[in-house]
């Protein structure tokens, strides 16, 4: 017993000598923590730019909450203590705002999302075009109508359903093939990927680099797609306004932009 | 006698059982509390939510109805399938002792503690059309994912343990004389099967059963993975509550407790069943 109450005082003593001197070097250089939340979709670019603007402003620790927007709005209207919001839509942004959150007028759009649709490089079903979608026989899986790529999905099928070139029975006959409503958009990937299902619709920024390589896509076109706005604000009462103000320019400048269309975002403006 | 030791508290005998109306006990009781509440808080809650007439009226949803249907069709099949296939294995790892029985009988545990995420890929990279076995089987024409023969399978994966290990205790509890004895008056080995073995473990098999079912009856991880989620095909209770509970609340509390009651009225009825044997 006595060597190892003597070995855990060892230890608790020496985690105080750590957390003193850690504490001490964070005093002399007072570092700049920035915290902010942002939508789960944005994790891969968003951790990138951090990067890239703790590179380029020394002193500054950009600190990340992802997680679904309508948790974020929720937390920060709740006065968690944020910097930036970036969210996945209007909608949630609009909550923060009416929540009195947001320093007005720093709102705005900084990248944007679509479907589109994707099916397995082996293309067993032969698809060549959206109209190919309703061949009876197909296998598609969508995302489940009460996620917002689920219910987009669907929209996007009414609209082209209404156009002469697809007729108007193409919403029925593509929701015929339609095997499983999977739960969420990385299922509807995963089954696509592993050559499971014909094809299915995805946002184009969940197409990574790995499952690019079993993937190949049909884009949608504008008229009957649904575009996801990402809109970004910098949030009221916080010490350090002017970093994020220079956070935010950061993300909506050349370089930051760029880091966006690398994960498949639309950038804010399309040279 | 062995038994399944998840339907039977163990009998509590006389030497040990203590005088009632000490003061041990009310205090024993007052901490038992808390946890019997936890317990059954939520349950209330649940049972609570929705009245009973409209509970009954929505059992007619088409939605309610055809969950409903392919849980207990699916569970039937995959019952009844784990008998026929388990029983045989049971018996060889209760009788016999091999080189690698250590193993095949850890295999068998392994889906009880693996996450059902895990089975539902891992049966997807089997059974998948481009899987190990998938990929031939699609060269007849058999595509698997996606059917109502997906949930079966995941539910037997999950399953079959819990029969197996209570079938493997029932056969292991038996006295090998008894069966000798058969054996030495003649009886083949089907017969001494049939008529020693079967019936002196049947509690073991029994319980086995229900629990396989009962398991089967929530399976919900595998089945969502390796089977998919579409309404009146694979779509299943636990798969209608929680895609109910991003859409229609009430359709979910609904067969939440209709999953309840059947748990709960299955449970009780087996324990009663085993509780008369002793």
């Amino acid at each position: 017993m006595q060597p190892f109450i003597r070995f855990a005082c060892g230890i608790f003593i020496a985690t105080q000598l750590i957390a003193c001197s850690s504490q001490a070097t964070m005093l002399q250089t007072q570092p700049v923590e920035l915290t902010i939340s942002a939508a789960s979709s944005l994790t891969d670019p968003f951790t990138q730019i951090g990067k890239q603007f703790e590179a380029t402003n020394p002193g500054v620790k950009v600190v990340f909450n992802f997680a679904g927007s309508d948790k974020l709005a929720q937390q920060i209207n709740e006065g968690a203590p944020v910097d930036i919001f970036a969210s996945a839509n209007k909608t949630q942004m609009a909550n923060v705002i009416s929540g009195g959150r947001v320093i007005s007028g720093t709102q705005q759009i900084f990248a944007r999302n679509r479907l589109v649709v994707i099916y397995p490089k082996t293309n067993r079903a032969g698809i060549k075009t959206l109209s190919d979608l309703a061949r009876p026989g197909l296998k598609i899986v969508l995302a489940n109508p009460s996620v917002p790529i689920g219910s987009y999905s669907l929209n996007f099928l009414g609209k082209a359903s209404l156009l002469p070139e697809y007729t108007n029975s193409y919403s029925q006959s593509v929701i015929a093939n339609v095997v499983s409503y999977e739960e969420n958009v990385r299922a509807v990937l995963g089954k696509v990927a592993l050559d499971e299902a014909d094809a299915g619709i995805v946002y184009t920024t969940d197409i990574t680099k790995e499952s690019a390589q079993n993937l190949a896509t049909i884009e949608i076109p504008d008229a009957l797609n649904t575009i996801a706005s990402y809109p970004i604000a910098t949030i009221r009462d916080r010490p350090n306004v002017a970093v994020a103000q220079r956070f935010m320019a950061y993300v909506l400048s050349a370089e930051g932009q760029q880091t966006l269309a690398q994960y498949g975002f639309i950038p804010n403006q399309e040279p | 006698m062995a038994d399944t030791p998840l339907l039977r508290t163990p009998t509590i005998s006389t030497s040990t059982r203590l005088p009632i109306h000490t003061r041990g006990v009310v205090l024993l009781l007052i901490a038992s509390l808390p946890m019997f509440f936890f317990m059954l808080l939520p349950l209330i809650a649940l049972v609570l939510r929705v009245p009973l007439i409209q509970l009954l009226e929505r059992l007619t949803n088409p939605y309610i109805a055809h969950a409903i249907t392919l849980s207990l069709t699916t569970t039937f099949v995959s019952m009844i399938l784990t008998l026929l296939f388990g029983t045989p294995v049971a018996y060889l790892l209760a009788r016999y002792t091999f080189r690698g029985r250590m193993i095949l009988d850890t295999l068998i545990d392994l889906p009880m503690v693996l996450p059902p995420s895990v089975a539902g890929i891992a049966l997807l990279v089997a059974f998948g059309r481009r899987g190990l076995a998938g990929q031939y089987l699609a060269m007849f024409g058999l595509e698997i994912v996606f059917t109502p023969l997906a949930v079966v399978i995941a539910q037997i994966f999950v399953s079959a343990p819990f029969y197996i290990k209570a079938a493997i205790a029932g056969f292991a509890g038996i006295d090998r004389e008894l069966e000798q004895a058969a054996a030495l008056d003649g009886a083949g080995r089907i017969d001494t099967f049939r008529h020693i073995t079967l019936p002196l473990a049947w509690t073991s098999l029994f319980g086995g059963a229900v629990m396989t079912w009962a398991r089967a009856l929530g399976e919900f991880g595998a089945t969502i993975i390796f089977a998919g989620n579409l309404a009146g095909r694979t779509q299943t209770m636990p798969l209608a509550i929680y895609q109910g509970f991003e859409q229609d609340l009430g359709i979910a509390i609904t067969l939440s407790i209709l999953l309840l009651a059947v748990s709960f009225a299955v449970l009780f009825v087996v324990r009663r069943v085993l509780g008369g044997q002793n």
